[in-house]
């Protein structure tokens, strides 16, 4: 286990973001992704609040955030409950108990192709992924997709000369600066 | 008119008929775009994942290459993702102390710096609000009279910064749309959320999503979309959405400049329609 999420400090942060949350449920019923969750935004905050850290990591409704925004404009707290989940994902991004789970897997290789040639390429970027996964039903649900395509030009083979940028500088400062902040 | 005009990657890629028929589009209505040169990606929903500091690098490089352009001081992007990541840029500098600092220590590894005095636009928002829709009407030579459009505007462009439409009850599309000679068709979903890269991670969960909006659109002849996400999502797995009854849904999902420039009377090779997945409009 990771030391980001096992310290008691690693929700703090959500926590103090959440403080305010009356349960009032406005966030589950604003929520287009609820029905695929397996516990609500509403029950999820107030986990976080009672400092239940392995029940929210047990919980995958974080990564069913589709960052519509919807709950952050209704909340009658006025809180921002959209970017506390992003909160939640980065915490479980870093901690390294998610290595499997598919966002992290696709946010991970998105985030390499952007490095290595400043813009996403995404035949690559399928490609990495697919293989990553392991899981071979995975490139069949975009198998015709990609196929239709790369039949109109759609999908660059290679990433565009002209667009190239080595973001690789930039990417090793913003590490260095995180870990000083 | 002028505006640095910033694409971003998908557009570049899956979305090229959404690039193709924005500058064909503006070039029809006399308004100048500057391509930002030397642009990079916006971090997409991925730099929000790995570190919070990245997710406002990436979009601060553009907007630090777009300050050392100079004029025009306004970008103008397509893409609703990029918009929201963008914008949060200037929003961030504005309500957090400390921000400007903290990106130009970053920035300046590629010798650049910003201060944040470029304004950030969505396309719909400069369709609306600047240009407008008498003079989109003005270019209109081929009215797509008789045509029912459903406005699909998606989340990132209302939400979470209102800053041109109403984040529940959008209506900026409507004068465009009626400017073509087409009418809007009234539906429940023009906010929804599609599932965006939930298609890529949660796949099942986006199919319901996307179904349930294709679902509502049935009676429309096309539904008119302003984000690269969404008409991708939208028009691709149409096929693969579980229906009412097993109905197959076979409806053409345009970008806004597309239907535009039908009206306008370009040709289907200039507004990149050969490009898109979805069925033809019935008038082309």
């Amino acid at each position: 286990m990771q030391p980001a999420i096992t310290t008691e400090s690693a929700l703090a942060s959500i926590q103090e973001k959440m403080a305010a949350c009356m349960q009032c449920g406005v966030c589950t019923g604003s929520c287009p992704n609820a029905f695929a969750m397996d516990l609500t935004p509403r029950q999820l905050w107030r986990l976080v609040l009672a400092g239940r850290t392995e029940d929210v990591f047990r919980s995958h409704t974080f990564f069913l955030c589709s960052q519509c925004f919807r709950c952050t404009l209704r909340c009658p707290r006025g809180l921002q409950p959209t970017e506390a989940m992003s909160e939640l994902k980065h915490l479980a991004y870093r901690s390294g108990w998610f290595e499997r789970s598919e966002s992290v897997v696709f946010y991970r290789y998105f985030l390499e192709s952007v490095r290595r040639h400043g813009r996403v390429h995404e035949l690559e970027l399928m490609s990495r992924y697919f293989t990553a996964m392991r899981n071979p039903v995975l490139p069949f649900r975009f198998a015709s997709l990609g196929i239709r395509l790369i039949g109109r030009g759609k999908l660059a083979i290679m990433p565009s000369a002209e667009g190239c940028r080595d973001l690789g500088a930039l990417f090793r400062k913003v590490d260095e600066m995180e870990k000083r902040l | 008119m002028k505006y640095r005009y910033y694409p971003g990657c998908s557009l570049e890629g899956s979305a090229r008929e959404y690039d193709i028929s924005t500058r064909a589009v503006m070039a029809a209505l006399g308004v100048e775009l500057l391509e930002l040169e030397g642009w990079t990606c916006c971090g997409a929903s991925a730099a929000d994942f790995a570190s919070r500091l990245l997710s406002l690098i990436l979009p601060a490089r553009n907007l630090a290459l777009a300050e050392a352009a100079g004029e025009p001081w306004t970008l103008m992007v397509p893409c609703s993702a990029c918009y929201l990541n963008l914008r949060r840029v200037t929003e961030t500098i504005r309500s957090k102390p400390g921000t400007k600092e903290l990106l130009n220590e970053a920035l300046a590894v590629d010798g650049l710096q910003m201060s944040g005095t470029v304004s950030v636009r969505h396309l719909l928002d400069i369709l609306s609000r600047d240009i407008g829709a008498s003079a989109v009407r003005a270019i209109v030579r081929k009215p797509l009279s008789g045509l029912r459009i459903a406005p699909y505007y998606g989340c990132q462009c209302l939400r979470p910064y209102p800053v041109f439409d109403d984040s529940e009850a959008p209506t900026s599309m409507e004068p465009i749309i009626e400017a073509t000679g087409a009418s809007v068709f009234r539906w429940h979903m023009a906010g929804a959320c599609c599932g965006a890269s939930h298609i890529n991670t949660h796949h099942d969960a986006a199919l319901v999503m996307i179904g349930a909006i294709l679902e509502d659109a049935a009676g429309a002849d096309a539904i008119v979309t302003v984000c690269p996400m969404c008409q991708l999502n939208l028009e691709a797995f149409q096929h693969r959405v579980r229906t009412e009854g097993a109905r197959r849904i076979d409806i053409p999902v345009l970008y806004l400049p597309q239907l535009i420039g039908l009206a306008a009377g370009l040709s289907p090779k200039q507004l990149g329609l050969e490009l898109n997945l979805s069925k033809p409009l019935a008038v082309v």
